[in-house]
């Protein structure tokens, strides 16, 4: 007893065609758009590209401009921020995903924790300006309890003012929840059976940790770390807030010394209206984007070389 | 009944003694349980199980799946305080000290009884640091102690003669059988009182259940074991005293042979004989 | 023989020198003190953020020579000039509607764009096209937005939007909202696939087993399942959009209007305090507070959204433990 119209044949061979043919359309828009990407900076900015470029300081007529002040206080930055958020970022996604048990105060961190992540990086801007570059107002710049002298590497100053120390902090803040949240990721999918194993051995929870699931954590986690950091060297807006767009005509000595970094460079020069400036704006852009790959490369490398076999 | 092997005590509820009472041990007895009840969340997964198991002997733990073994067996060395919501009530002791004492040390207690998984689960480090890893963790060795340590160990879970030119290759590269009596010599390097098998043999072939069979029956004179199997062969094969649960009770518990052969509950008779379970 | 070499072992192992149990304790026990602290960290992050952002959105609402201001005003004024003209004039109406065309122009681009790519990752692609693909919405994820936002200006305005129409100035809503499509397109491509590839096979196969094509499959089975997770991974894009500085402050203009033709520029909350953070208003005057308020706004709108977005995320995971 049949019923009921049969779709036809040609109809869904029809729909499973056009499914596949949207699909790859959409893949292509991606694969295009990067391309286009590439291209344009390429064309626009290997002209400029030379060693005096990567060498030279700022300066009004693009012609003589170069990145070395942003450059090297987009790494000063960065190894700062490198050394406040990958620890911290690791230590509390150890305490939530191996101490911290169930309960209601845990979920509200976690909670707290991917609030945090989508919190725009500007407003992170804010709070750096209040807590690190004026102590909240306790401290006057001109009246700073300082440490150390100024020639020193460890000179430092409270309130830190614009200053690296204050630049890496910020965007110590701004990675911390990405930081934290691919650590949990990496340390949730490490075998509960070796914690196990460990646990009847009489491992404390530390010794679990320590020497268990942390090293089989560990390349995962670096992956995590590295991409937190290629987040990091591409903000632009924290920092913007904190100290505006500084000319720099020396690299930075110490914590206390000013900074800008590539990608507000870029963003100075790419906001110009005349066209020799976007030259010169494309290639601190190449030299931006080598720095990412490099990155990557590294995170690569890491992967495959401690990526040891895990059972499931 | 010159010599119980195993006994359970009578079913009586008022025959328990209370908490504080100090328990009378005899010298041949590992571990006693007394009205020992056991919850997930409110889930209660064992009823008043009141058992003794023989020191230096091999107790079997049989049963259909879910009555309860795996978790009795992780009450005797607390891996359950790693669930949440696990909880028990009742007395457990191991050689007198109370196991469900909350100020008790875990830890130490884990170091005195050595546990062995369903699924064999070595660490991704050398064999060598595999063996060597809970030592480490309880005492400070000179190396010297520490390799003689390692290769006793892997000698008594006869393993040695197969790794003894590879140790510091990776234990992830031994087959399923070897990975299992590799975690049996981790276990045995910490010196425990008490080992805890729980399924060893599921995950393996025919060959390497064997030799674990008979790596059971050897360490039988050195330690107290209580193993889990579904294999009632096996259970006749390794062990002296056999325990058999249904739906979170003790139905029966007694030597071996007399278990297998001659039965006094009905229901231990059907699954031992097949005939359900 | 054997049970010989095991009392061997339980010998040895009792020669070593016991480590102390009391260091160990407090070993432990500081550990544990310092990894607390660490989480405790994140918390005051977003006590101090929320602290300072209210106390300076007070300071603004509450200056004496400005008793204009109110809330009401702020939030139902339709005029946002606080550095032109003789009185400034404080309504946030047109920072909102710039900030949301740029991202609806966004999303209209990558949510579509997105799904349709984490499908052909999940369900198409052999696994050498994925890994190659999956490169490839790395290195987009991974490029800086100041990158997108000079792409805006010297590509995608000049050369595909001004050739469309002449109405299209070198800054407008359009341009911008486009590269900001293109910043979340890998995080709505990779979120949506990770909701897709949750689903169980045992789903699919259930599907194929009744006949079903594989659009019949992936329409009718994958995604309804993974919607949820689809959905999370859309608002969780959207607040990156709206929370985006770099790239609205290139491309989308400096003009704060009321309006929503994506060809004239629009000024963003977050292009707002750029400008002011960048510029030398005085730090007291009201121009520079108004800021705070502006970020707060942001704030509010950002959070809900993610809150929103984690909702989601927690019961649609849940659902498949
Ligand atoms: N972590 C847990 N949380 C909640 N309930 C559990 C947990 N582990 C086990 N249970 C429940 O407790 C009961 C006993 O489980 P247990 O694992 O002890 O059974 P078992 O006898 O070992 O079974 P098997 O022979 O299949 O291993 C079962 O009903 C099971 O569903
Ligand atoms: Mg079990």
């Amino acid at each position: 007893m049949k019923t009921g119209r049969t779709i036809p044949q040609a109809k869904r061979i029809l729909s499973n065609r056009l499914m596949w043919a949207a699909c790859l359309g959409a893949t292509t828009i991606a694969v295009l758009v990067l391309s286009a990407l590439l291209i344009t900076i390429a064309i626009e900015g290997t002209g400029a590209l030379s060693w005096s470029f990567l060498t030279s300081f700022a300066s009004r007529k693009p012609a003589q401009a170069g990145i070395i002040a942003p450059l090297m206080g987009s790494i000063w930055v960065c190894a700062i921020c490198a050394i406040v958020a990958i620890p911290v970022g690791i230590g509390t996604a150890i305490y939530l995903e191996e101490y911290a048990r169930r309960s209601r105060i845990k979920s509200l961190i976690q909670l707290n924790i991917s609030n945090l992540s989508g919190v725009p990086s500007i407003v992170y801007g804010i709070l750096a300006l209040v807590a690190f570059v004026r102590f909240f107002g306790i401290r006057s710049a001109d009246d700073a309890w300082t440490f150390g002298n100024a020639e020193s590497i460890f000179y430092l100053q409270i309130p830190f003012g614009p200053s690296v120390i204050a630049g890496g902090l910020t965007l110590a803040l701004v990675v911390l929840p990405i930081m934290i949240i691919s650590s949990q990721e990496a340390l949730r999918s490490v075998p509960q059976s070796l914690r196990q194993a460990a646990l009847a051995l009489g491992s404390t929870q530390w010794q679990v940790v320590w020497h268990v699931t942390l090293p089989a954590a560990l390349p995962t986690i670096m992956t995590g770390a590295i991409l937190s950091m290629s987040r990091a060297i591409g903000e632009a807006a924290p920092l913007l807030v904190i100290g505006g767009f500084l000319l720099v005509f020396q690299t930075p000595a110490n914590l206390m010394s000013d900074f800008t970094v590539l990608p507000l460079q870029i963003y100075n020069w790419a906001g110009r209206p005349q066209s020799d400036f976007h030259k010169i704006a494309a290639a601190a852009i190449i030299v931006q984007l080598v720095v990412l790959l490099a990155f990557n490369t590294i995170a690569i490398i890491i992967r495959q070389k401690l990526q040891r076999p895990l059972q499931s | 009944m010159e010599q119980p092997t195993t006994t359970s005590t009578p079913h009586s509820h008022s025959g328990s003694p209370s908490i504080g009472e100090p328990m009378t041990l005899r010298n041949d007895t590992a571990i006693e349980m007394q009205n020992l009840s056991a919850w997930y969340s409110k889930n209660q997964v064992l009823h008043a199980i009141d058992l003794d198991i023989a020191a230096k002997q091999v107790c079997a733990f049989i049963g259909p799946s879910g009555c309860g073994k795996s978790t009795l067996l992780r009450w005797l060395n607390r891996m359950n305080d790693t669930i949440p919501g696990a909880r028990a009530t009742g007395k457990i002791a191991l050689h007198g000290v109370s196991l469900l004492d909350s100020a008790l040390d875990v830890v130490d207690l884990r170091r005195r009884v050595g546990m062995v998984f369903q699924k064999p689960n070595p660490f991704p480090k050398s064999i060598f640091d595999n063996v060597a890893f809970g030592p480490r963790l309880h005492r400070i060795y000179s190396r010297t102690d520490l390799e003689e340590l390692v290769e006793q160990s892997l000698r008594a879970s006869a393993l040695w003669d197969e790794v003894k030119d590879r140790l510091t290759s990776s234990a992830l590269g031994l087959s399923g059988g070897q990975q299992q009596r590799l975690c049996i010599a981790r276990a045995i390097a910490v010196g425990p009182e008490l080992l805890l098998m729980d399924e060893p043999c599921s995950a393996l072939d025919p060959r390497s259940t064997a030799s674990i069979e008979e790596l059971i029956r050897e360490l039988r004179a050195t330690y107290t074991i209580v193993i889990v199997t579904h294999n009632m062969q096996q259970a006749s094969r390794v062990s002296d005293s056999t325990a058999f649960f249904y739906e979170g009770k003790l139905v029966e518990t007694g030597p071996t042979d007399v278990l297998f052969t001659t039965p006094k509950e009905r229901r231990t008779e059907d699954y031992v004989t097949g005939r359900f379970g | 023989m054997t049970s010989i070499a095991a009392r061997t072992a339980a010998e040895i192992s009792q020669r070593g020198r016991i480590r102390s149990a009391a260091f160990q304790g407090f070993f432990e026990g500081s550990i544990k003190a310092t990894l607390i602290a660490l989480t405790l960290l994140s918390v005051l992050t977003t006590v101090v953020i929320i602290a300072v952002l209210v106390e300076e959105t007070i300071g603004f609402f509450t200056m004496a020579d400005h008793p204009e201001i109110s809330l009401w005003s702020f939030f139902t004024g339709t005029e946002w000039s606080p550095l032109l003209g003789a009185k400034p004039l404080f309504g946030v109406l047109p920072l909102i509607s710039g900030t949301l065309l740029v991202t609806a122009i966004a999303g209209i681009f990558a949510m579509p764009v997105g799904l349709l790519t984490a499908v052909f990752l999940s369900e198409y692609a052999s696994p050498r096209t994925r890994s190659i693909l999956k490169s490839v919405l790395e290195v987009l994820a991974g490029v800086p937005t100041v990158v997108y936002g000079f792409f805006a200006l010297t590509f995608i305005t000049p050369y595909l939007l001004q050739p469309l129409s002449s109405s299209f100035g070198t800054y407008n809503a359009m341009g911008a909202g486009i590269a900001v499509g293109i910043m979340i397109l890998p995080i709505v491509c990779s979120l949506s696939e990770d909701a897709l590839r949750t689903v169980p096979q045992s789903l699919r196969d259930g599907a194929y087993a009744l006949g079903a094509t594989k659009f019949d499959v992936t329409a009718k089975v994958v995604i309804p399942a993974g919607l949820s997770g689809v959905v999370a991974a859309f608002l969780l894009a959207l607040t990156r959009a709206i929370g985006e500085t770099m790239i609205v402050a290139l491309a989308a203009g400096g003009l704060a209007q009321l309006t929503v033709n994506p060809s004239q520029q629009v000024q963003t909350m977050t292009a707002y305090m750029v400008q002011i953070f960048l510029g030398d208003a005085p730090a007291a005057g009201v121009e520079y507070r108004s800021s705070y308020a502006v970020a707060f706004t942001l704030f509010l709108i950002t959070f809900i959204m993610t809150w929103t977005g984690a909702i989601i995320l927690k019961r649609y995971r849940e659902e498949y433990e």
